[in-house]
């Protein structure tokens, strides 16, 4: 029977192909090189997407139970114009991104370099947008976990005891609402008076959220658009969950974030790379990989921001 | 032909991939696949020790009701309590994160995948080199805390950072959250950081197979063994990332309150659960499919017989892959999922039993009428053949709702998963080891006392892990310190089962041992076997192939006769004066 050869002949290209110092031992061609880079990268960027795949799901499932939490919390807290403007400074630093890569193509040095440096200030911009936004909710006391106000576990007036009938089914099988007592009813948990089960958690109700009466008191028009009083007009258990929404807010932005952090790392030995003269129109495999993971960043924004900031 | 001059040259001792380069560093900063599947080997191996000896300690433990390790005072039982929550804690999480997932695809193969495609390197052999240093990171980290706890707990031994962990391998919250040990936070970023070594292998075996491949091998003239690896990478980097993010929010659970489990802050613990076995749950497939593609080349080499129904095994492989995506909802059978959920769940349950099957029947297809060697790694892949079908029946059991109901969380679950992991996952594993260990070495192995070790440690492992079944049926509930006295024989029959096995796996360690200080040479074909591997000297040389190789079916056994002067087997000569090929039952199917 006929055998194949796998003499994947280097006499098929020129005798320079094998000294190109780039070419690692195990390749044969650099175009093999680099179609598995490429493809290396593509994986990589599929697990990324996985990773934040399940901070979108733990989004996707506050949000589906508890949708005026959400709305609230984002129409309160977020500011668009903000949103907006990081949104268009991603985007064009893409742009710039992928000019980098044509330049590096193209053999055109100053050309990537000088996309490097503007996508590297649009990355900058971004971060001082984020940090202003970031400010502004430590200002108003709705950081994230045990710095927010709405956290139940903090010492704010805002602090609402979990409602008497458990809201998810998970926390039903965990404390069965109370059994009226003396029944007679005989069980095999007869003797377990859950009713007298403690919660967990026992703060007193702060005066100002303490009675119902608290969410018929909004007087004047313009009250309503005060964060305290439209809080006031979500349910009990509703209130208890805003601080889920400000947790999504955090971790979802906080992990972009540390994202174009270390985007800008890699901008910047890229950076360093092409003022070496490394890269040519034969060999700008770190140029396109780094590109890809960019777009990467700026695409997840992109789902970040509608999802938080433009909910209705 | 050129085998037989590398064979003879062999006798010359020429440069080979261990003294290639000598030094410290040139093992350190080693780019050579070869030598980082020997690095992870070290590590590897010293985790599979570690927790082991928890094992062990474990069995002990349980020899009486009544922890008897410890005084039996009140004021002891709280402390021999938590000691034995350290134990299962660390015994759990060592095993699965530092040996189970790393062990065949970063071992076997990381040195076989590139040999076996005629490559000389994986596609990214700094990113390989990371990998193994991010798991060596991982695992110093992880087992600093947890053996820190464990001396805390036992001894009062305080190490700094040495926090312990009482969770369980599971983590559930929210007893991880609130109540748990303060080795939590520093546990799971250790496991979080073992997680990345895990994606990394994954993203370079998926190239290396993607754009390695030599021409004429096509992804149906690949062996099985890189069939599994590839379905394996598969679920590396697409369930790895989801644990990665599942640990991460319950690190900002515990630092920073942020209400995404805890119930008191607004969130819902059974949320774990869902986020924690969608990743785990297609964790015990890539525990498992490296194990079955390392039995499919040892089924096949060793009954000298072209393996049955090719196609339907390496399509099994995809479809575990892909269907045990579906299925971790039966982790959570009783945690309150509604009706419709479960009903689901149990069926997808039911369905990814049958790629698992498929194969089992296939490798009896292969073996009938073959002609069986009882070499170890034949020992041990029948053991396989026999430990995974009764794990993976009681599987069944547990993933009928009915049934799950009244086992779940006993000693029934605990044996069901020792049955694949360790009946079929480390006997694949040794199997594996000793398959290959004369192509890795350039030695032999004594073969009788392989066979001997294989043999004592299936054994053993009976012993141990069926008396399990009967006490989940009767009720034990697992990750109790202490039982009911009834179960005591049970107990007392599993401890002396696992002291069997531990006697076992010292066996085989001295075995190779002695195989790698005084063994014969071997020959670059010892047991026959026509995948490209074979191809080249034993141990292989710097670049693995020092004639490029010729592709072929990788089961067309028939191309190889035995040559006693060397005991190894050497490239059929084909008489071209003869008018028909030899006939022998090894004819390869066409595809």
């Amino acid at each position: 029977m006929s055998l194949a050869s796998t003499e994947n002949s280097t006499h098929s290209h020129g005798h320079g192909a094998r000294h190109d110092p780039h070419l690692a031992h195990h390749f044969d061609t650099p175009e093999q090189q680099f179609t598995s880079a490429k493809l290396g990268m593509w994986v990589f960027l599929g697990t990324e997407i996985l990773m934040f795949g399940g901070l979108f799901c733990v989004y996707s499932i506050y949000r589906h139970n508890h949708p005026l939490v959400f709305k609230f919390a984002a129409e309160a807290y977020l500011s668009v114009p903000l949103g907006v403007l990081n949104t268009i400074i991603l985007i064009t630093s893409s742009l710039t991104m992928a000019w980098g890569v044509r330049a590096a193509q193209l053999n055109q040095k100053k050309l990537l370099m000088t996309c490097l440096v503007l996508t590297l200030l649009g990355a900058a911009g971004f971060l001082v947008v984020k940090s202003i936004e970031y400010t502004k909710k430590w200002d108003e006391h709705v950081w994230v976990g045990r710095w927010n106000k709405y956290n139940a576990d903090n010492n704010a007036s805002y602090r609402v005891a979990p409602p008497a009938q458990p809201t998810t089914r998970s926390a039903a099988v965990i404390a069965p609402p109370p059994v009226s007592a003396g029944t007679g009813v005989a069980d095999a948990n007869a003797g377990t008076d859950v009713s007298q089960i403690k919660p967990r958690y026992d703060y007193p109700l702060s005066q100002s959220i303490q009675a119902p009466q608290a969410k018929e008191t909004t007087s004047e028009k313009d009250s309503a658009q005060d964060p305290d009083v439209r809080y006031r007009q979500l349910s009990d258990s509703d209130q208890w969950r805003v601080n889920t929404f400000f947790s999504c807010y955090f971790l979802m932005t906080g992990l972009h974030g540390i994202h174009v952090v270390v985007g800008m790392g890699l901008i910047t030995w890229i950076l360093m790379r092409s003022l070496r003269n490394d890269f040519s129109s034969e060999y700008f495999t770190p140029v396109d990989l780094v590109g890809l993971y960019w777009h990467l960043v700026d695409l997840i924004w992109i789902f970040l921001f509608p999802l938080l900031y433009l909910i209705h | 032909m050129s085998i037989a001059q590398d064979v003879s040259n062999q006798r010359s001792k020429p440069d080979n991939y261990l003294t290639h380069d000598r030094g410290f560093r040139s093992w350190a900063l080693t780019l050579d696949h070869k030598r980082i599947g020997l690095l992870y080997m070290m590590f590897v191996l010293s985790a599979f020790l570690l927790g082991g000896t928890f094992a062990v300690l474990l069995r002990t433990s349980l020899l009486t009701p009544n922890h008897w390790m410890f005084p039996s005072d009140p004021a002891h039982d709280t402390q021999a309590k938590l000691f034995y929550n350290n134990m299962f804690s660390l015994h759990g999480a060592v095993m699965v994160f530092m040996f189970i997932i790393p062990a065949i695809p970063a071992i076997l193969g990381n040195f076989m995948l590139p040999m076996m495609l005629g490559a000389k390197d994986v596609a990214f052999p700094r990113v390989n080199l990371l990998s193994f240093y991010i798991y060596m990171l991982g695992a110093t980290f992880f087992s600093w805390v947890l053996i820190g706890g464990i001396l805390r707990t036992a001894f009062n031994i305080h190490l700094p950072f040495g926090f312990g962990l009482d969770t369980g391998w599971t983590f559930y919250t929210p007893f991880s959250t609130s109540k748990a040990e303060d080795g939590m936070v520093a546990g799971v970023l250790g496991a979080f950081i073992l997680g990345f070594s895990s994606i990394l292998t994954g993203v370079n075996f998926i190239a290396t197979i993607h754009t390695l491949r030599p021409r004429g091998m096509t992804w149906f003239r690949m062996p099985l063994f890189l069939w599994a690896l590839y379905a394996t990478s598969i679920i590396q980097i697409l369930a790895t990332p989801v644990l990665a993010i599942t640990l991460l929010l319950l690190v900002a659970e515990r630092l920073l309150h942020v209400g995404i489990f805890d119930s008191s802050l607004g969130g819902d613990p059974v949320l774990f659960q869902h986020f924690f076995w969608f990743y785990s749950h297609p964790a015990v497939y890539i525990m498992i499919l490296p194990g079955m593609g390392v039995i499919s080349e040892i089924i096949s080499v060793h009954s000298r017989k072209h393996i049955f129904g090719y196609s339907f095994i390496a399509l099994s492989s995809v479809a575990l892959a892909l269907l045990g995506f579906l299925v971790w909802g039966h982790h959570l059978f009783v945690a309150g999922q509604s009706n419709l959920a479960d009903s689901i769940f149990s069926l997808l349950t039911f369905s990814v039993a049958i790629p698992s099957a498929v194969k089992v029947f296939n490798w009896l297809g292969t073996l009938y009428r073959g002609s069986i060697r009882f070499t170890p790694a034949m020992v041990f892949a029948l053991g396989f053949i026999l430990l995974f079908t009764v794990g993976g029946l009681t599987g069944l059991f547990l993933g009928a709702l009915a049934t799950d109901v009244p086992l779940h969380d006993t000693y029934f679950v605990i044996a069901h998963f020792h049955y694949v992991m360790v009946g079929s996952m480390v006997f694949a594993f040794l199997g594996g080891m000793y398959h290959w260990f004369p192509k890795m070495f350039g030695k032999m192995c004594n073969q009788n006392w392989g066979r001997a070790a294989a043999i004592m440690l299936f054994i053993g492992f009976n012993l141990t892990f069926f008396p399990q079944f009967v006490m989940g049926a009767h009720g034990a509930p697992r990750r109790w310190a202490t039982y009911p006295a009834e179960f005591q024989p049970y107990h007392v029959m599993s401890t002396i089962g696992a002291y069997i096995m531990a006697i076992s796996l010292i066996t085989v360690a001295l075995n190779w041992l002695a195989g790698l200080l005084w063994g014969r040479p071997a020959p670059a074909n010892p047991w026959g076997g026509n995948s490209l591997e074979w191809h080249t000297p034993s141990p292989p040389p710097y670049d693995n192939f020092p004639t490029p190789p010729v592709v072929d079916d990788p089961y067309n056994l028939s191309a190889w006769e035995y040559d006693a002067s060397i005991e190894g087997w050497v490239p059929r000569k084909t008489d071209p004066a003869s008018a028909t090929a030899p006939a022998d039952r090894t004819r390869p199917v066409t595809h």
